[in-house]
């Protein structure tokens, strides 16, 4: 029972990462940018969904005033910063995105303060299920697991059978030849950018009712984001997915289920308890380490 | 200062245009006046503080600042009458720069002394280090083990409570509820390891489970998920700042609020509330300090916080408000020379002032011996949540380190 229910808990975290390395992994893929201030967006969606939610009392108007946010200033910084680092070296916009980290948290404090923002789940996503006999789960967390896989959807779609996934999947092939057959490559550009920001705002909006909504929110997922991005394959959504899920299974699995095994093998219960908390703290970079050495270039490679 | 004032005004005279002239006039007197106020006074004493701004963790020095600056205000720019000059630096939770502000305030501002540090790391960093140098420190939060045992100093001095105490209070309140099994989770660090330390120094039952998460998780579905089957009378959690606003949050969703109590130490302070709202609603948490305290100089104190700044303050803020009365009182029997270092000190050891706590004195360690309490978060009828007054746990309570301290 406890194991179904920690499953379920995995494929929830799993979702999450997998909005934020959504875009992530779009975004590197085809713009060749690092964007390490992917997290900054996911902590907007989340202040303006927060806010909105507050002063309006409805956590859908929040949603819809969120998701715009993240991409419109997501827009703004492809316009205004990365624009000018694509023929740059990775450093550059690894520094520059990096900066954008301090900057978008020194904002967000200068506006809202240094006081974690309140954000309540919608009364009718509130309360817990029986799923089997003695497995409640909270209906919020079905709820961002439904939103995962209606995302996935959305992106499987747009790529497979939408003109302008077409054009991005050209432009990731080949910047030049796209654009000398009349595509606005730059357009396309920003319009991906927006596209994968506005992922993290919905990230950070799903993530509002169970978490703190608080300055630098975002730079707690961004690791686990990378972790998935690589794991999954730089580029590949598809990667991103089943990598997303997987980092979710071990990280839950190994949190609930580690510090047990030790303690069938160790006398000390406490010892234990160390050990397995250490261990799991490690797993999911354990499991980097293991899948990247069968597959050096992540599990769905993107040819390039 | 006075030179600009003067040239200012030569400047104001020469303006033919007569509006600006009388403008000009009006500042430059201003300024000859404020320049004749502050050479009158003499040069205020400065007091350096090292606090955590940014970061997540920063409302805690944000609390203790704005507590600190209402004494201040309240004196007009004093302390006990003397002048004081509050010269304030972000270390970011960052030890390394938290030894750079020292550095800056010891040499370049002649600063004697120091106070702020809200994290043990940081302190740890900072104290040991000024404190030789004959620099005062008063401690308005971090109160490590090490600073109340083997590495205290006569120089430091500590207005909150030892680390471990908050956590003593709760082994000892879930002992007199009679609860047989609780839970544990902690984040796995330093001061998360000796919170539970302190927890299990009172606490004798049983220990259904202890987890350590990693430090600044924010998921905890696996723990909750651990702990409901676990089935305990209690949870005990050391779950700081965003962490604990992670954790009330999802504990509600999983809807244990109402079934398995939740203790914690200073777990939801009201900054914390605020984000929280009703999943907070009924958590039992550790201090040495209450809002609700009926004295009058509390009742003073938390009026004035709240027209100032237009929030209740938190115990962070009470402690900065505190360690700033007790500077001013020592500051008051040395007519504000703190060259007088010996003076200085014993009456600092006298804590001759009126702590918001209520009784409060210091221990040979410099640590305070005072009573401590447990609250209860309460949705409060004018709307908002508020921590209430649930009863004293411990009367005159002492840290557990006093003994190995030898001052030097």
């Amino acid at each position: 029972m406890l194991v179904l229910e920690q499953i379920l808990n995995g494929l929830q975290l799993g979702v999450m990462l997998f909005l934020m390395s959504a875009g992530l992994t779009l975004v590197f893929g085809i713009m060749r940018v690092i964007n390490l201030a992917h997290g900054s967006f996911y902590m907007i969606g989340a202040y303006v969904a927060a806010t909105v939610a507050m002063k309006s009392g409805s956590f859908m108007l929040g949603l819809l005033a969120a998701l715009p946010a993240a991409a419109l200033v997501g827009m703004a910084v492809e316009l205004l910063i990365l624009r000018r680092l694509y023929h740059r070296d990775h450093l550059d916009q690894v520094l520059a995105t990096f900066g954008l980290i301090f900057f978008f948290n020194e904002l967000i404090r200068m506006i809202w303060g240094r006081q974690p923002l309140f954000m309540d789940v919608p009364p009718w996503l509130a309360g817990s299920v029986q799923l089997l006999p003695g497995i409640h789960y909270p209906v919020y967390r079905l709820a961002i697991i439904l939103v995962g896989i209606l995302v996935a959807l959305f992106l499987y779609l747009l790529f497979s059978r939408t003109r302008l996934g077409m054009r991005i999947r050209a432009g990731a092939t080949n910047r030049e030849m796209v654009g000398a057959l009349g595509v606005n490559i730059r357009l396309l550009y920003t319009l991906i950018f927006g596209l994968g920001t506005l992922l993290a705002g919905l990230a950070g909006v799903m993530a509002g009712p169970i978490l703190a909504v608080e300055a630098g929110m975002g730079e707690s997922i961004l690791i686990l984001t990378f972790v998935v991005i690589v794991i999954g394959g730089i580029g590949s959504v598809r990667g991103a997915l089943v990598g997303a899920i997987l980092v979710g299974l071990v990280d839950t699995l190994a949190r609930s289920f580690l510090p047990d095994l030790f303690r069938l093998v160790l006398e000390s219960s406490s010892a234990a308890d160390r050990m397995g908390a250490a261990l799991a703290s490690m797993s999911v970079y354990i499991f980097m380490a293991l899948i990247l050495s069968f597959k050096p270039a992540g599990l769905f490679p993107v040819n390039q | 200062m006075k030179q600009a004032g003067l040239r200012c005004c030569e400047h104001a005279a020469l303006t033919v245009n007569k509006q600006i002239m009388m403008k000009k006039t009006i500042v430059c007197i201003l300024a000859i006046v404020l320049n004749a106020v502050l050479t009158h006074a003499g040069e205020p004493v400065k007091i350096g503080m090292i606090t955590t701004l940014s970061t997540k963790a920063g409302y805690l020095g944000e609390e203790i600042r704005d507590g600190f600056k209402l004494a201040v205000t309240q004196e007009n720019g004093r302390l006990g009458g003397i002048p004081v000059q509050l010269l304030i630096g972000d270390d970011g939770r960052c030890p390394e720069k938290g030894r750079q502000l020292a550095e800056r305030f010891i040499k370049k501002e002649k600063a004697k002394i120091l106070t702020g540090i809200v994290f043990s790391n940081v302190a740890m960093a900072v104290v040991p280090k000024v404190v030789r140098q004959g620099i005062f420190f008063i401690s308005p939060n971090a109160g490590p083990s090490q600073l109340a045992g083997k590495g205290c100093h006569k120089n430091y001095f500590n207005v909150s409570w030892q680390t471990d105490n908050l956590s003593e209070v709760i082994g000892q309140y879930a002992m007199e509820q009679g609860y047989k099994n609780v839970y544990i989770i902690a984040p796995n660090y330093l001061a998360g390891k000796d919170n539970v330390a302190g927890f299990k120094r009172f606490y004798k039952g049983k220990i259904t489970g202890e987890v350590y998460t990693t430090l600044g998780q924010a998921d905890y579905a696996a723990e909750i998920a651990a702990l409901r089957s676990a089935a305990p009378d209690a949870v005990y959690f050391f779950l700081p700042g965003g962490m604990g606003i992670n954790f009330l949050k999802q504990y509600a969703r999983a809807g244990l609020t109402k079934k398995i109590p939740l203790l914690g130490p200073a777990a939801t302070d009201e900054r914390l509330l605020q984000a929280v709202g009703e999943a907070a609603v009924g958590v039992i948490n550790s201090s040495q300090w209450c809002a609700d305290f009926q004295t009058p100089a509390n009742a003073a104190f938390v009026d004035a916080f709240e027209k100032t700044y237009g929030r209740i303050p938190t115990l962070f803020a009470s402690q900065g408000y505190d360690t700033a009365r007790l500077i001013g009182s020592a500051l008051a029997a040395v007519g504000g020379d703190v060259s007088r270092m010996d003076e200085f000190r014993a009456a600092l050891e006298k804590a001759d002032f009126t702590s918001v706590r209520g009784a409060f004195r210091f221990g040979p360690n410099h640590f305070p011996i005072q009573d401590f309490y447990v609250r209860q978060v309460v949705k409060k009828q004018s709307g908002g949540y508020a921590n209430k007054l649930l009863k004293k746990v411990f009367n005159d309570h002492q840290d557990a380190y006093v003994g190995q301290c030898v001052h030097r």
